[in-house]
């Protein structure tokens, strides 16, 4: 393992991380303020991904397909809020969780009707699809730099938004005191239907970003949707702070879990059993590492509200 | 809350127990009759399908001991499916195929892989416990679709059968379609039994107040893990008959929306209640069934009338059933 292919792979981590930030951080930002369970949101992430299809198609432009699509995808969160999702915030869990699984199926399959079974692919943005020079010897891909750099920017804005605006701390308010909010006359369901609007156009400009560089599929937000309520977890439900740095650790172990386990486990057993148990033991070792920080602290790294 | 313990002491075999299992029991007797009439035409299929519904219909009364019964919301109870099946599709392919000997590792590794994941689970609750039986399903789907030398992604096919103590009892349809019937009545049996036994009671209990349990001198976390572990190896059990039945096994199986199916199914037929899970499970195959019938694009479809079905219609089939049943109501 060269010191250059680990640095590549630090960077892949870190742009995973990243990924997943931006979608777990408008789960943890819902749940955190309305208490609310959205399995949905990962179907959101993959409508984000699609609409940037289509509206590249349209204009030929990535960046106004992207705007277009985080509009449309902030539309579309507004629309579900309000035929489904306000009817569920008094309902318990497994309600929230029933009828969002619902809106997958019907979502997943509205996608595959309209744009396909078959994956899809958006280029990389013309400006953006040169390479950039670390150090010598290592060169990498500009978009994912700049994926990397957008996911920070949303995270200084969130910090700002979340810490240092009006509408950032009726947020905290009402991720620990919901109903001192409410009563202090804050009108509670247009705080909802905002941060609700607020993170389906955050987990919709993840999809739009993450377009070029994953294959759009129906389902392609199911499983990054789990991977987020792993983060969510590690970090502690509602809590911002917690889901970047979950999301960041999560990242970095899976995708150098995946480069170094097999090369490890080469060390104790013989190459074929290796190669055999590496990849199974790689994609486990997210699940492994949330148990065993759940084992020692189970409300999370930064617990924001009791679930 | 009082009432929850009042109500419920051990229904015995009298008029009343007929009447509240009234519609299992009917279930069952139909049932037994499917074999019978499938050989008027399309045999195969028919036995096949409703060998596939009773599988899942033991799975999903085996959730309900947990999501009914327990008000644990696990959203991962399918990874049970799939290892019981993916135990069953190893040691065939290795050269087992005394079905005695699968069902005793499928126990064991159910068992041990409930009691680890359970152990860690159950020291969360609520949002918590559901993302994390989630996760940990996730993780053996994940660990099953990086196995490649036992199909990987594509799932792997098995080219033997099991012997039952050395007869070919499982070598046909119709054989698997009765061990299928008959693991099905043991797991409803068997519920039922611990539901309300002392045990059941306490479960039952702790979803009411598991402070007050807890007062009581019962240690809740304890109960609970049982309860984990019990519902878990029963579930194995089922994707050891799932991967006999359809002589495959691929990740597919136990796939995070399979979990998800499997609690739709519960709540469609109504949690906590003697015939919910059974009468749920039924209604979601034939539904499936008839909707994709109708178009491949059934979830279109069955997606709003599941949100519909949420927001509107609590209490399952069993609340329909009650007049019938005249099932008291706990939980």
């Amino acid at each position: 393992m060269s010191t250059t292919l680990l640095l590549v792979q630090l960077l892949n981590g870190l742009q995973l991380g990243i990924i997943l930030f931006l979608i777990a951080a408008g789960l943890t930002l819902v749940f955190g303020v309305m208490g609310f369970i959205n399995l949905a949101h990962g179907v959101q992430y993959m409508v984000g991904a699609y609409l940037t299809f289509h509206f590249y198609g349209m204009t030929g432009h990535f960046l106004a397909a992207l705007v277009l699509a985080m509009i449309a995808a902030l539309v579309l969160g507004l629309v579900l809020e309000w035929l489904v999702f306000r009817r569920l915030y008094d309902r318990d869990h497994l309600d929230q969780v029933l009828a969002t699984f619902g809106i997958i199926l019907f979502l997943n399959e509205a996608v595959k009707v309209i744009w396909g079974p078959v994956p899809l692919s958006v280029p990389t943005p013309e400006a953006l699809s040169g390479s950039f020079f670390l150090m010598p010897g290592l060169l990498y891909p500009s978009y994912r730099i700049a994926i990397i750099a957008a996911g920070i920017a949303v995270a200084v804005l969130l910090y700002v938004l979340v810490m240092k605006t009006r509408i950032g701390m009726l947020v905290r308010a009402g991720a620990t005191h919901p109903d001192i909010v409410a009563a202090l006359g804050v009108d509670v369901r247009r705080l909802f239907m905002l941060v609700f609007g607020f993170g389906a156009m955050l987990a919709g400009f993840a999809g739009g970003l993450a377009a070029p560089i994953f294959a759009l599929e129906p389902g392609m937000g199911d499983n990054l949707l789990i991977v987020a309520f792993v983060v969510i977890v590690i970090g502690g439900i509602g809590s911002i702070k917690g889901a970047f740095v979950a999301a960041l650790l999560v990242g970095l172990v899976d995708t150098l879990g995946r480069t170094l386990a097999t090369d490890t486990l080469r060390l104790v057993l013989d190459a074929s059993a290796a190669n055999q148990i590496g990849p199974a033991l790689a994609s486990m070792l997210i699940y492994v590492l949330m148990a065993a920080i759940l084992w020692v602290r189970p409300q999370g790294l930064f617990r924001a509200r009791s679930a | 809350m009082s009432r929850t313990l009042s109500t419920t002491a051990p229904p015995r075999p009298t008029w009343q127990g007929l009447r509240l299992y009234s519609p299992a029991i009917l279930v069952f007797l139909g049932l037994a009759l499917v074999p019978t009439f499938a050989s008027l035409g399309a045999e195969n299929y028919i036995l096949g399908l409703v060998t596939r519904l009773m599988i899942l219909a033991i799975a999903a009364i085996s959730l309900d001991l947990l999501l009914g019964h327990g008000g644990l919301v696990s959203f991962g109870h399918a990874a049970f499916l799939g290892l019981g099946a993916y135990t069953t599709g190893i040691l065939l392919t290795e050269g087992v195929f005394q079905a005695e000997l699968i069902v005793l590792a499928v126990i064991a590794l159910s068992a041990l892989f409930a009691l680890v994941t359970g152990a860690v689970s159950l020291r969360t609750s609520g949002v918590y416990f559901i993302m994390i039986t989630l996760a940990f399903g996730q993780m053996l789907f994940f660990a099953a679709s990086s196995l490649a030398a036992y199909g990987g992604d594509d799932g792997l096919t098995l080219w033997d059968r099991a012997d039952l103590f050395g007869t070919d009892l499982l070598h046909t349809r119709q054989g698997r379609f009765y061990a299928t019937l008959a693991v099905l009545l043991a797991t409803f049996v068997v519920v039922n039994a611990v539901v309300d036994s002392r045990f059941g009671r306490v479960l039952r209990a702790a979803k009411e107040n598991p402070t007050r349990v807890a007062a009581l001198g019962f240690d809740v976390f304890r109960f609970r893990l049982a309860a984990y572990v019990l519902a878990g190896t029963i579930c194995g059990i089922a994707g050891m008959l799932s991967a006999l039945q359809a002589e495959f096994v691929s990740p597919a199986i136990m796939s995070w929306q399979r979990s998800g199916e499997l609690i739709v199914m519960v709540v469609l037929g109504g949690m906590a209640t003697r015939n919910g899970a059974l009468l749920g499970a039924l209604a979601f195959v034939l539904l499936e069934v008839w909707l994709a019938d109708l178009t491949v694009h059934w979830k279109l479809i069955f997606g709003p009338l599941l949100v519909l079905v949420v927001l509107y219609a609590k209490g399952g089939l069993a609340a329909l059933l009650r007049p019938l049943t005249a099932e008291g109501r706990h939980g």
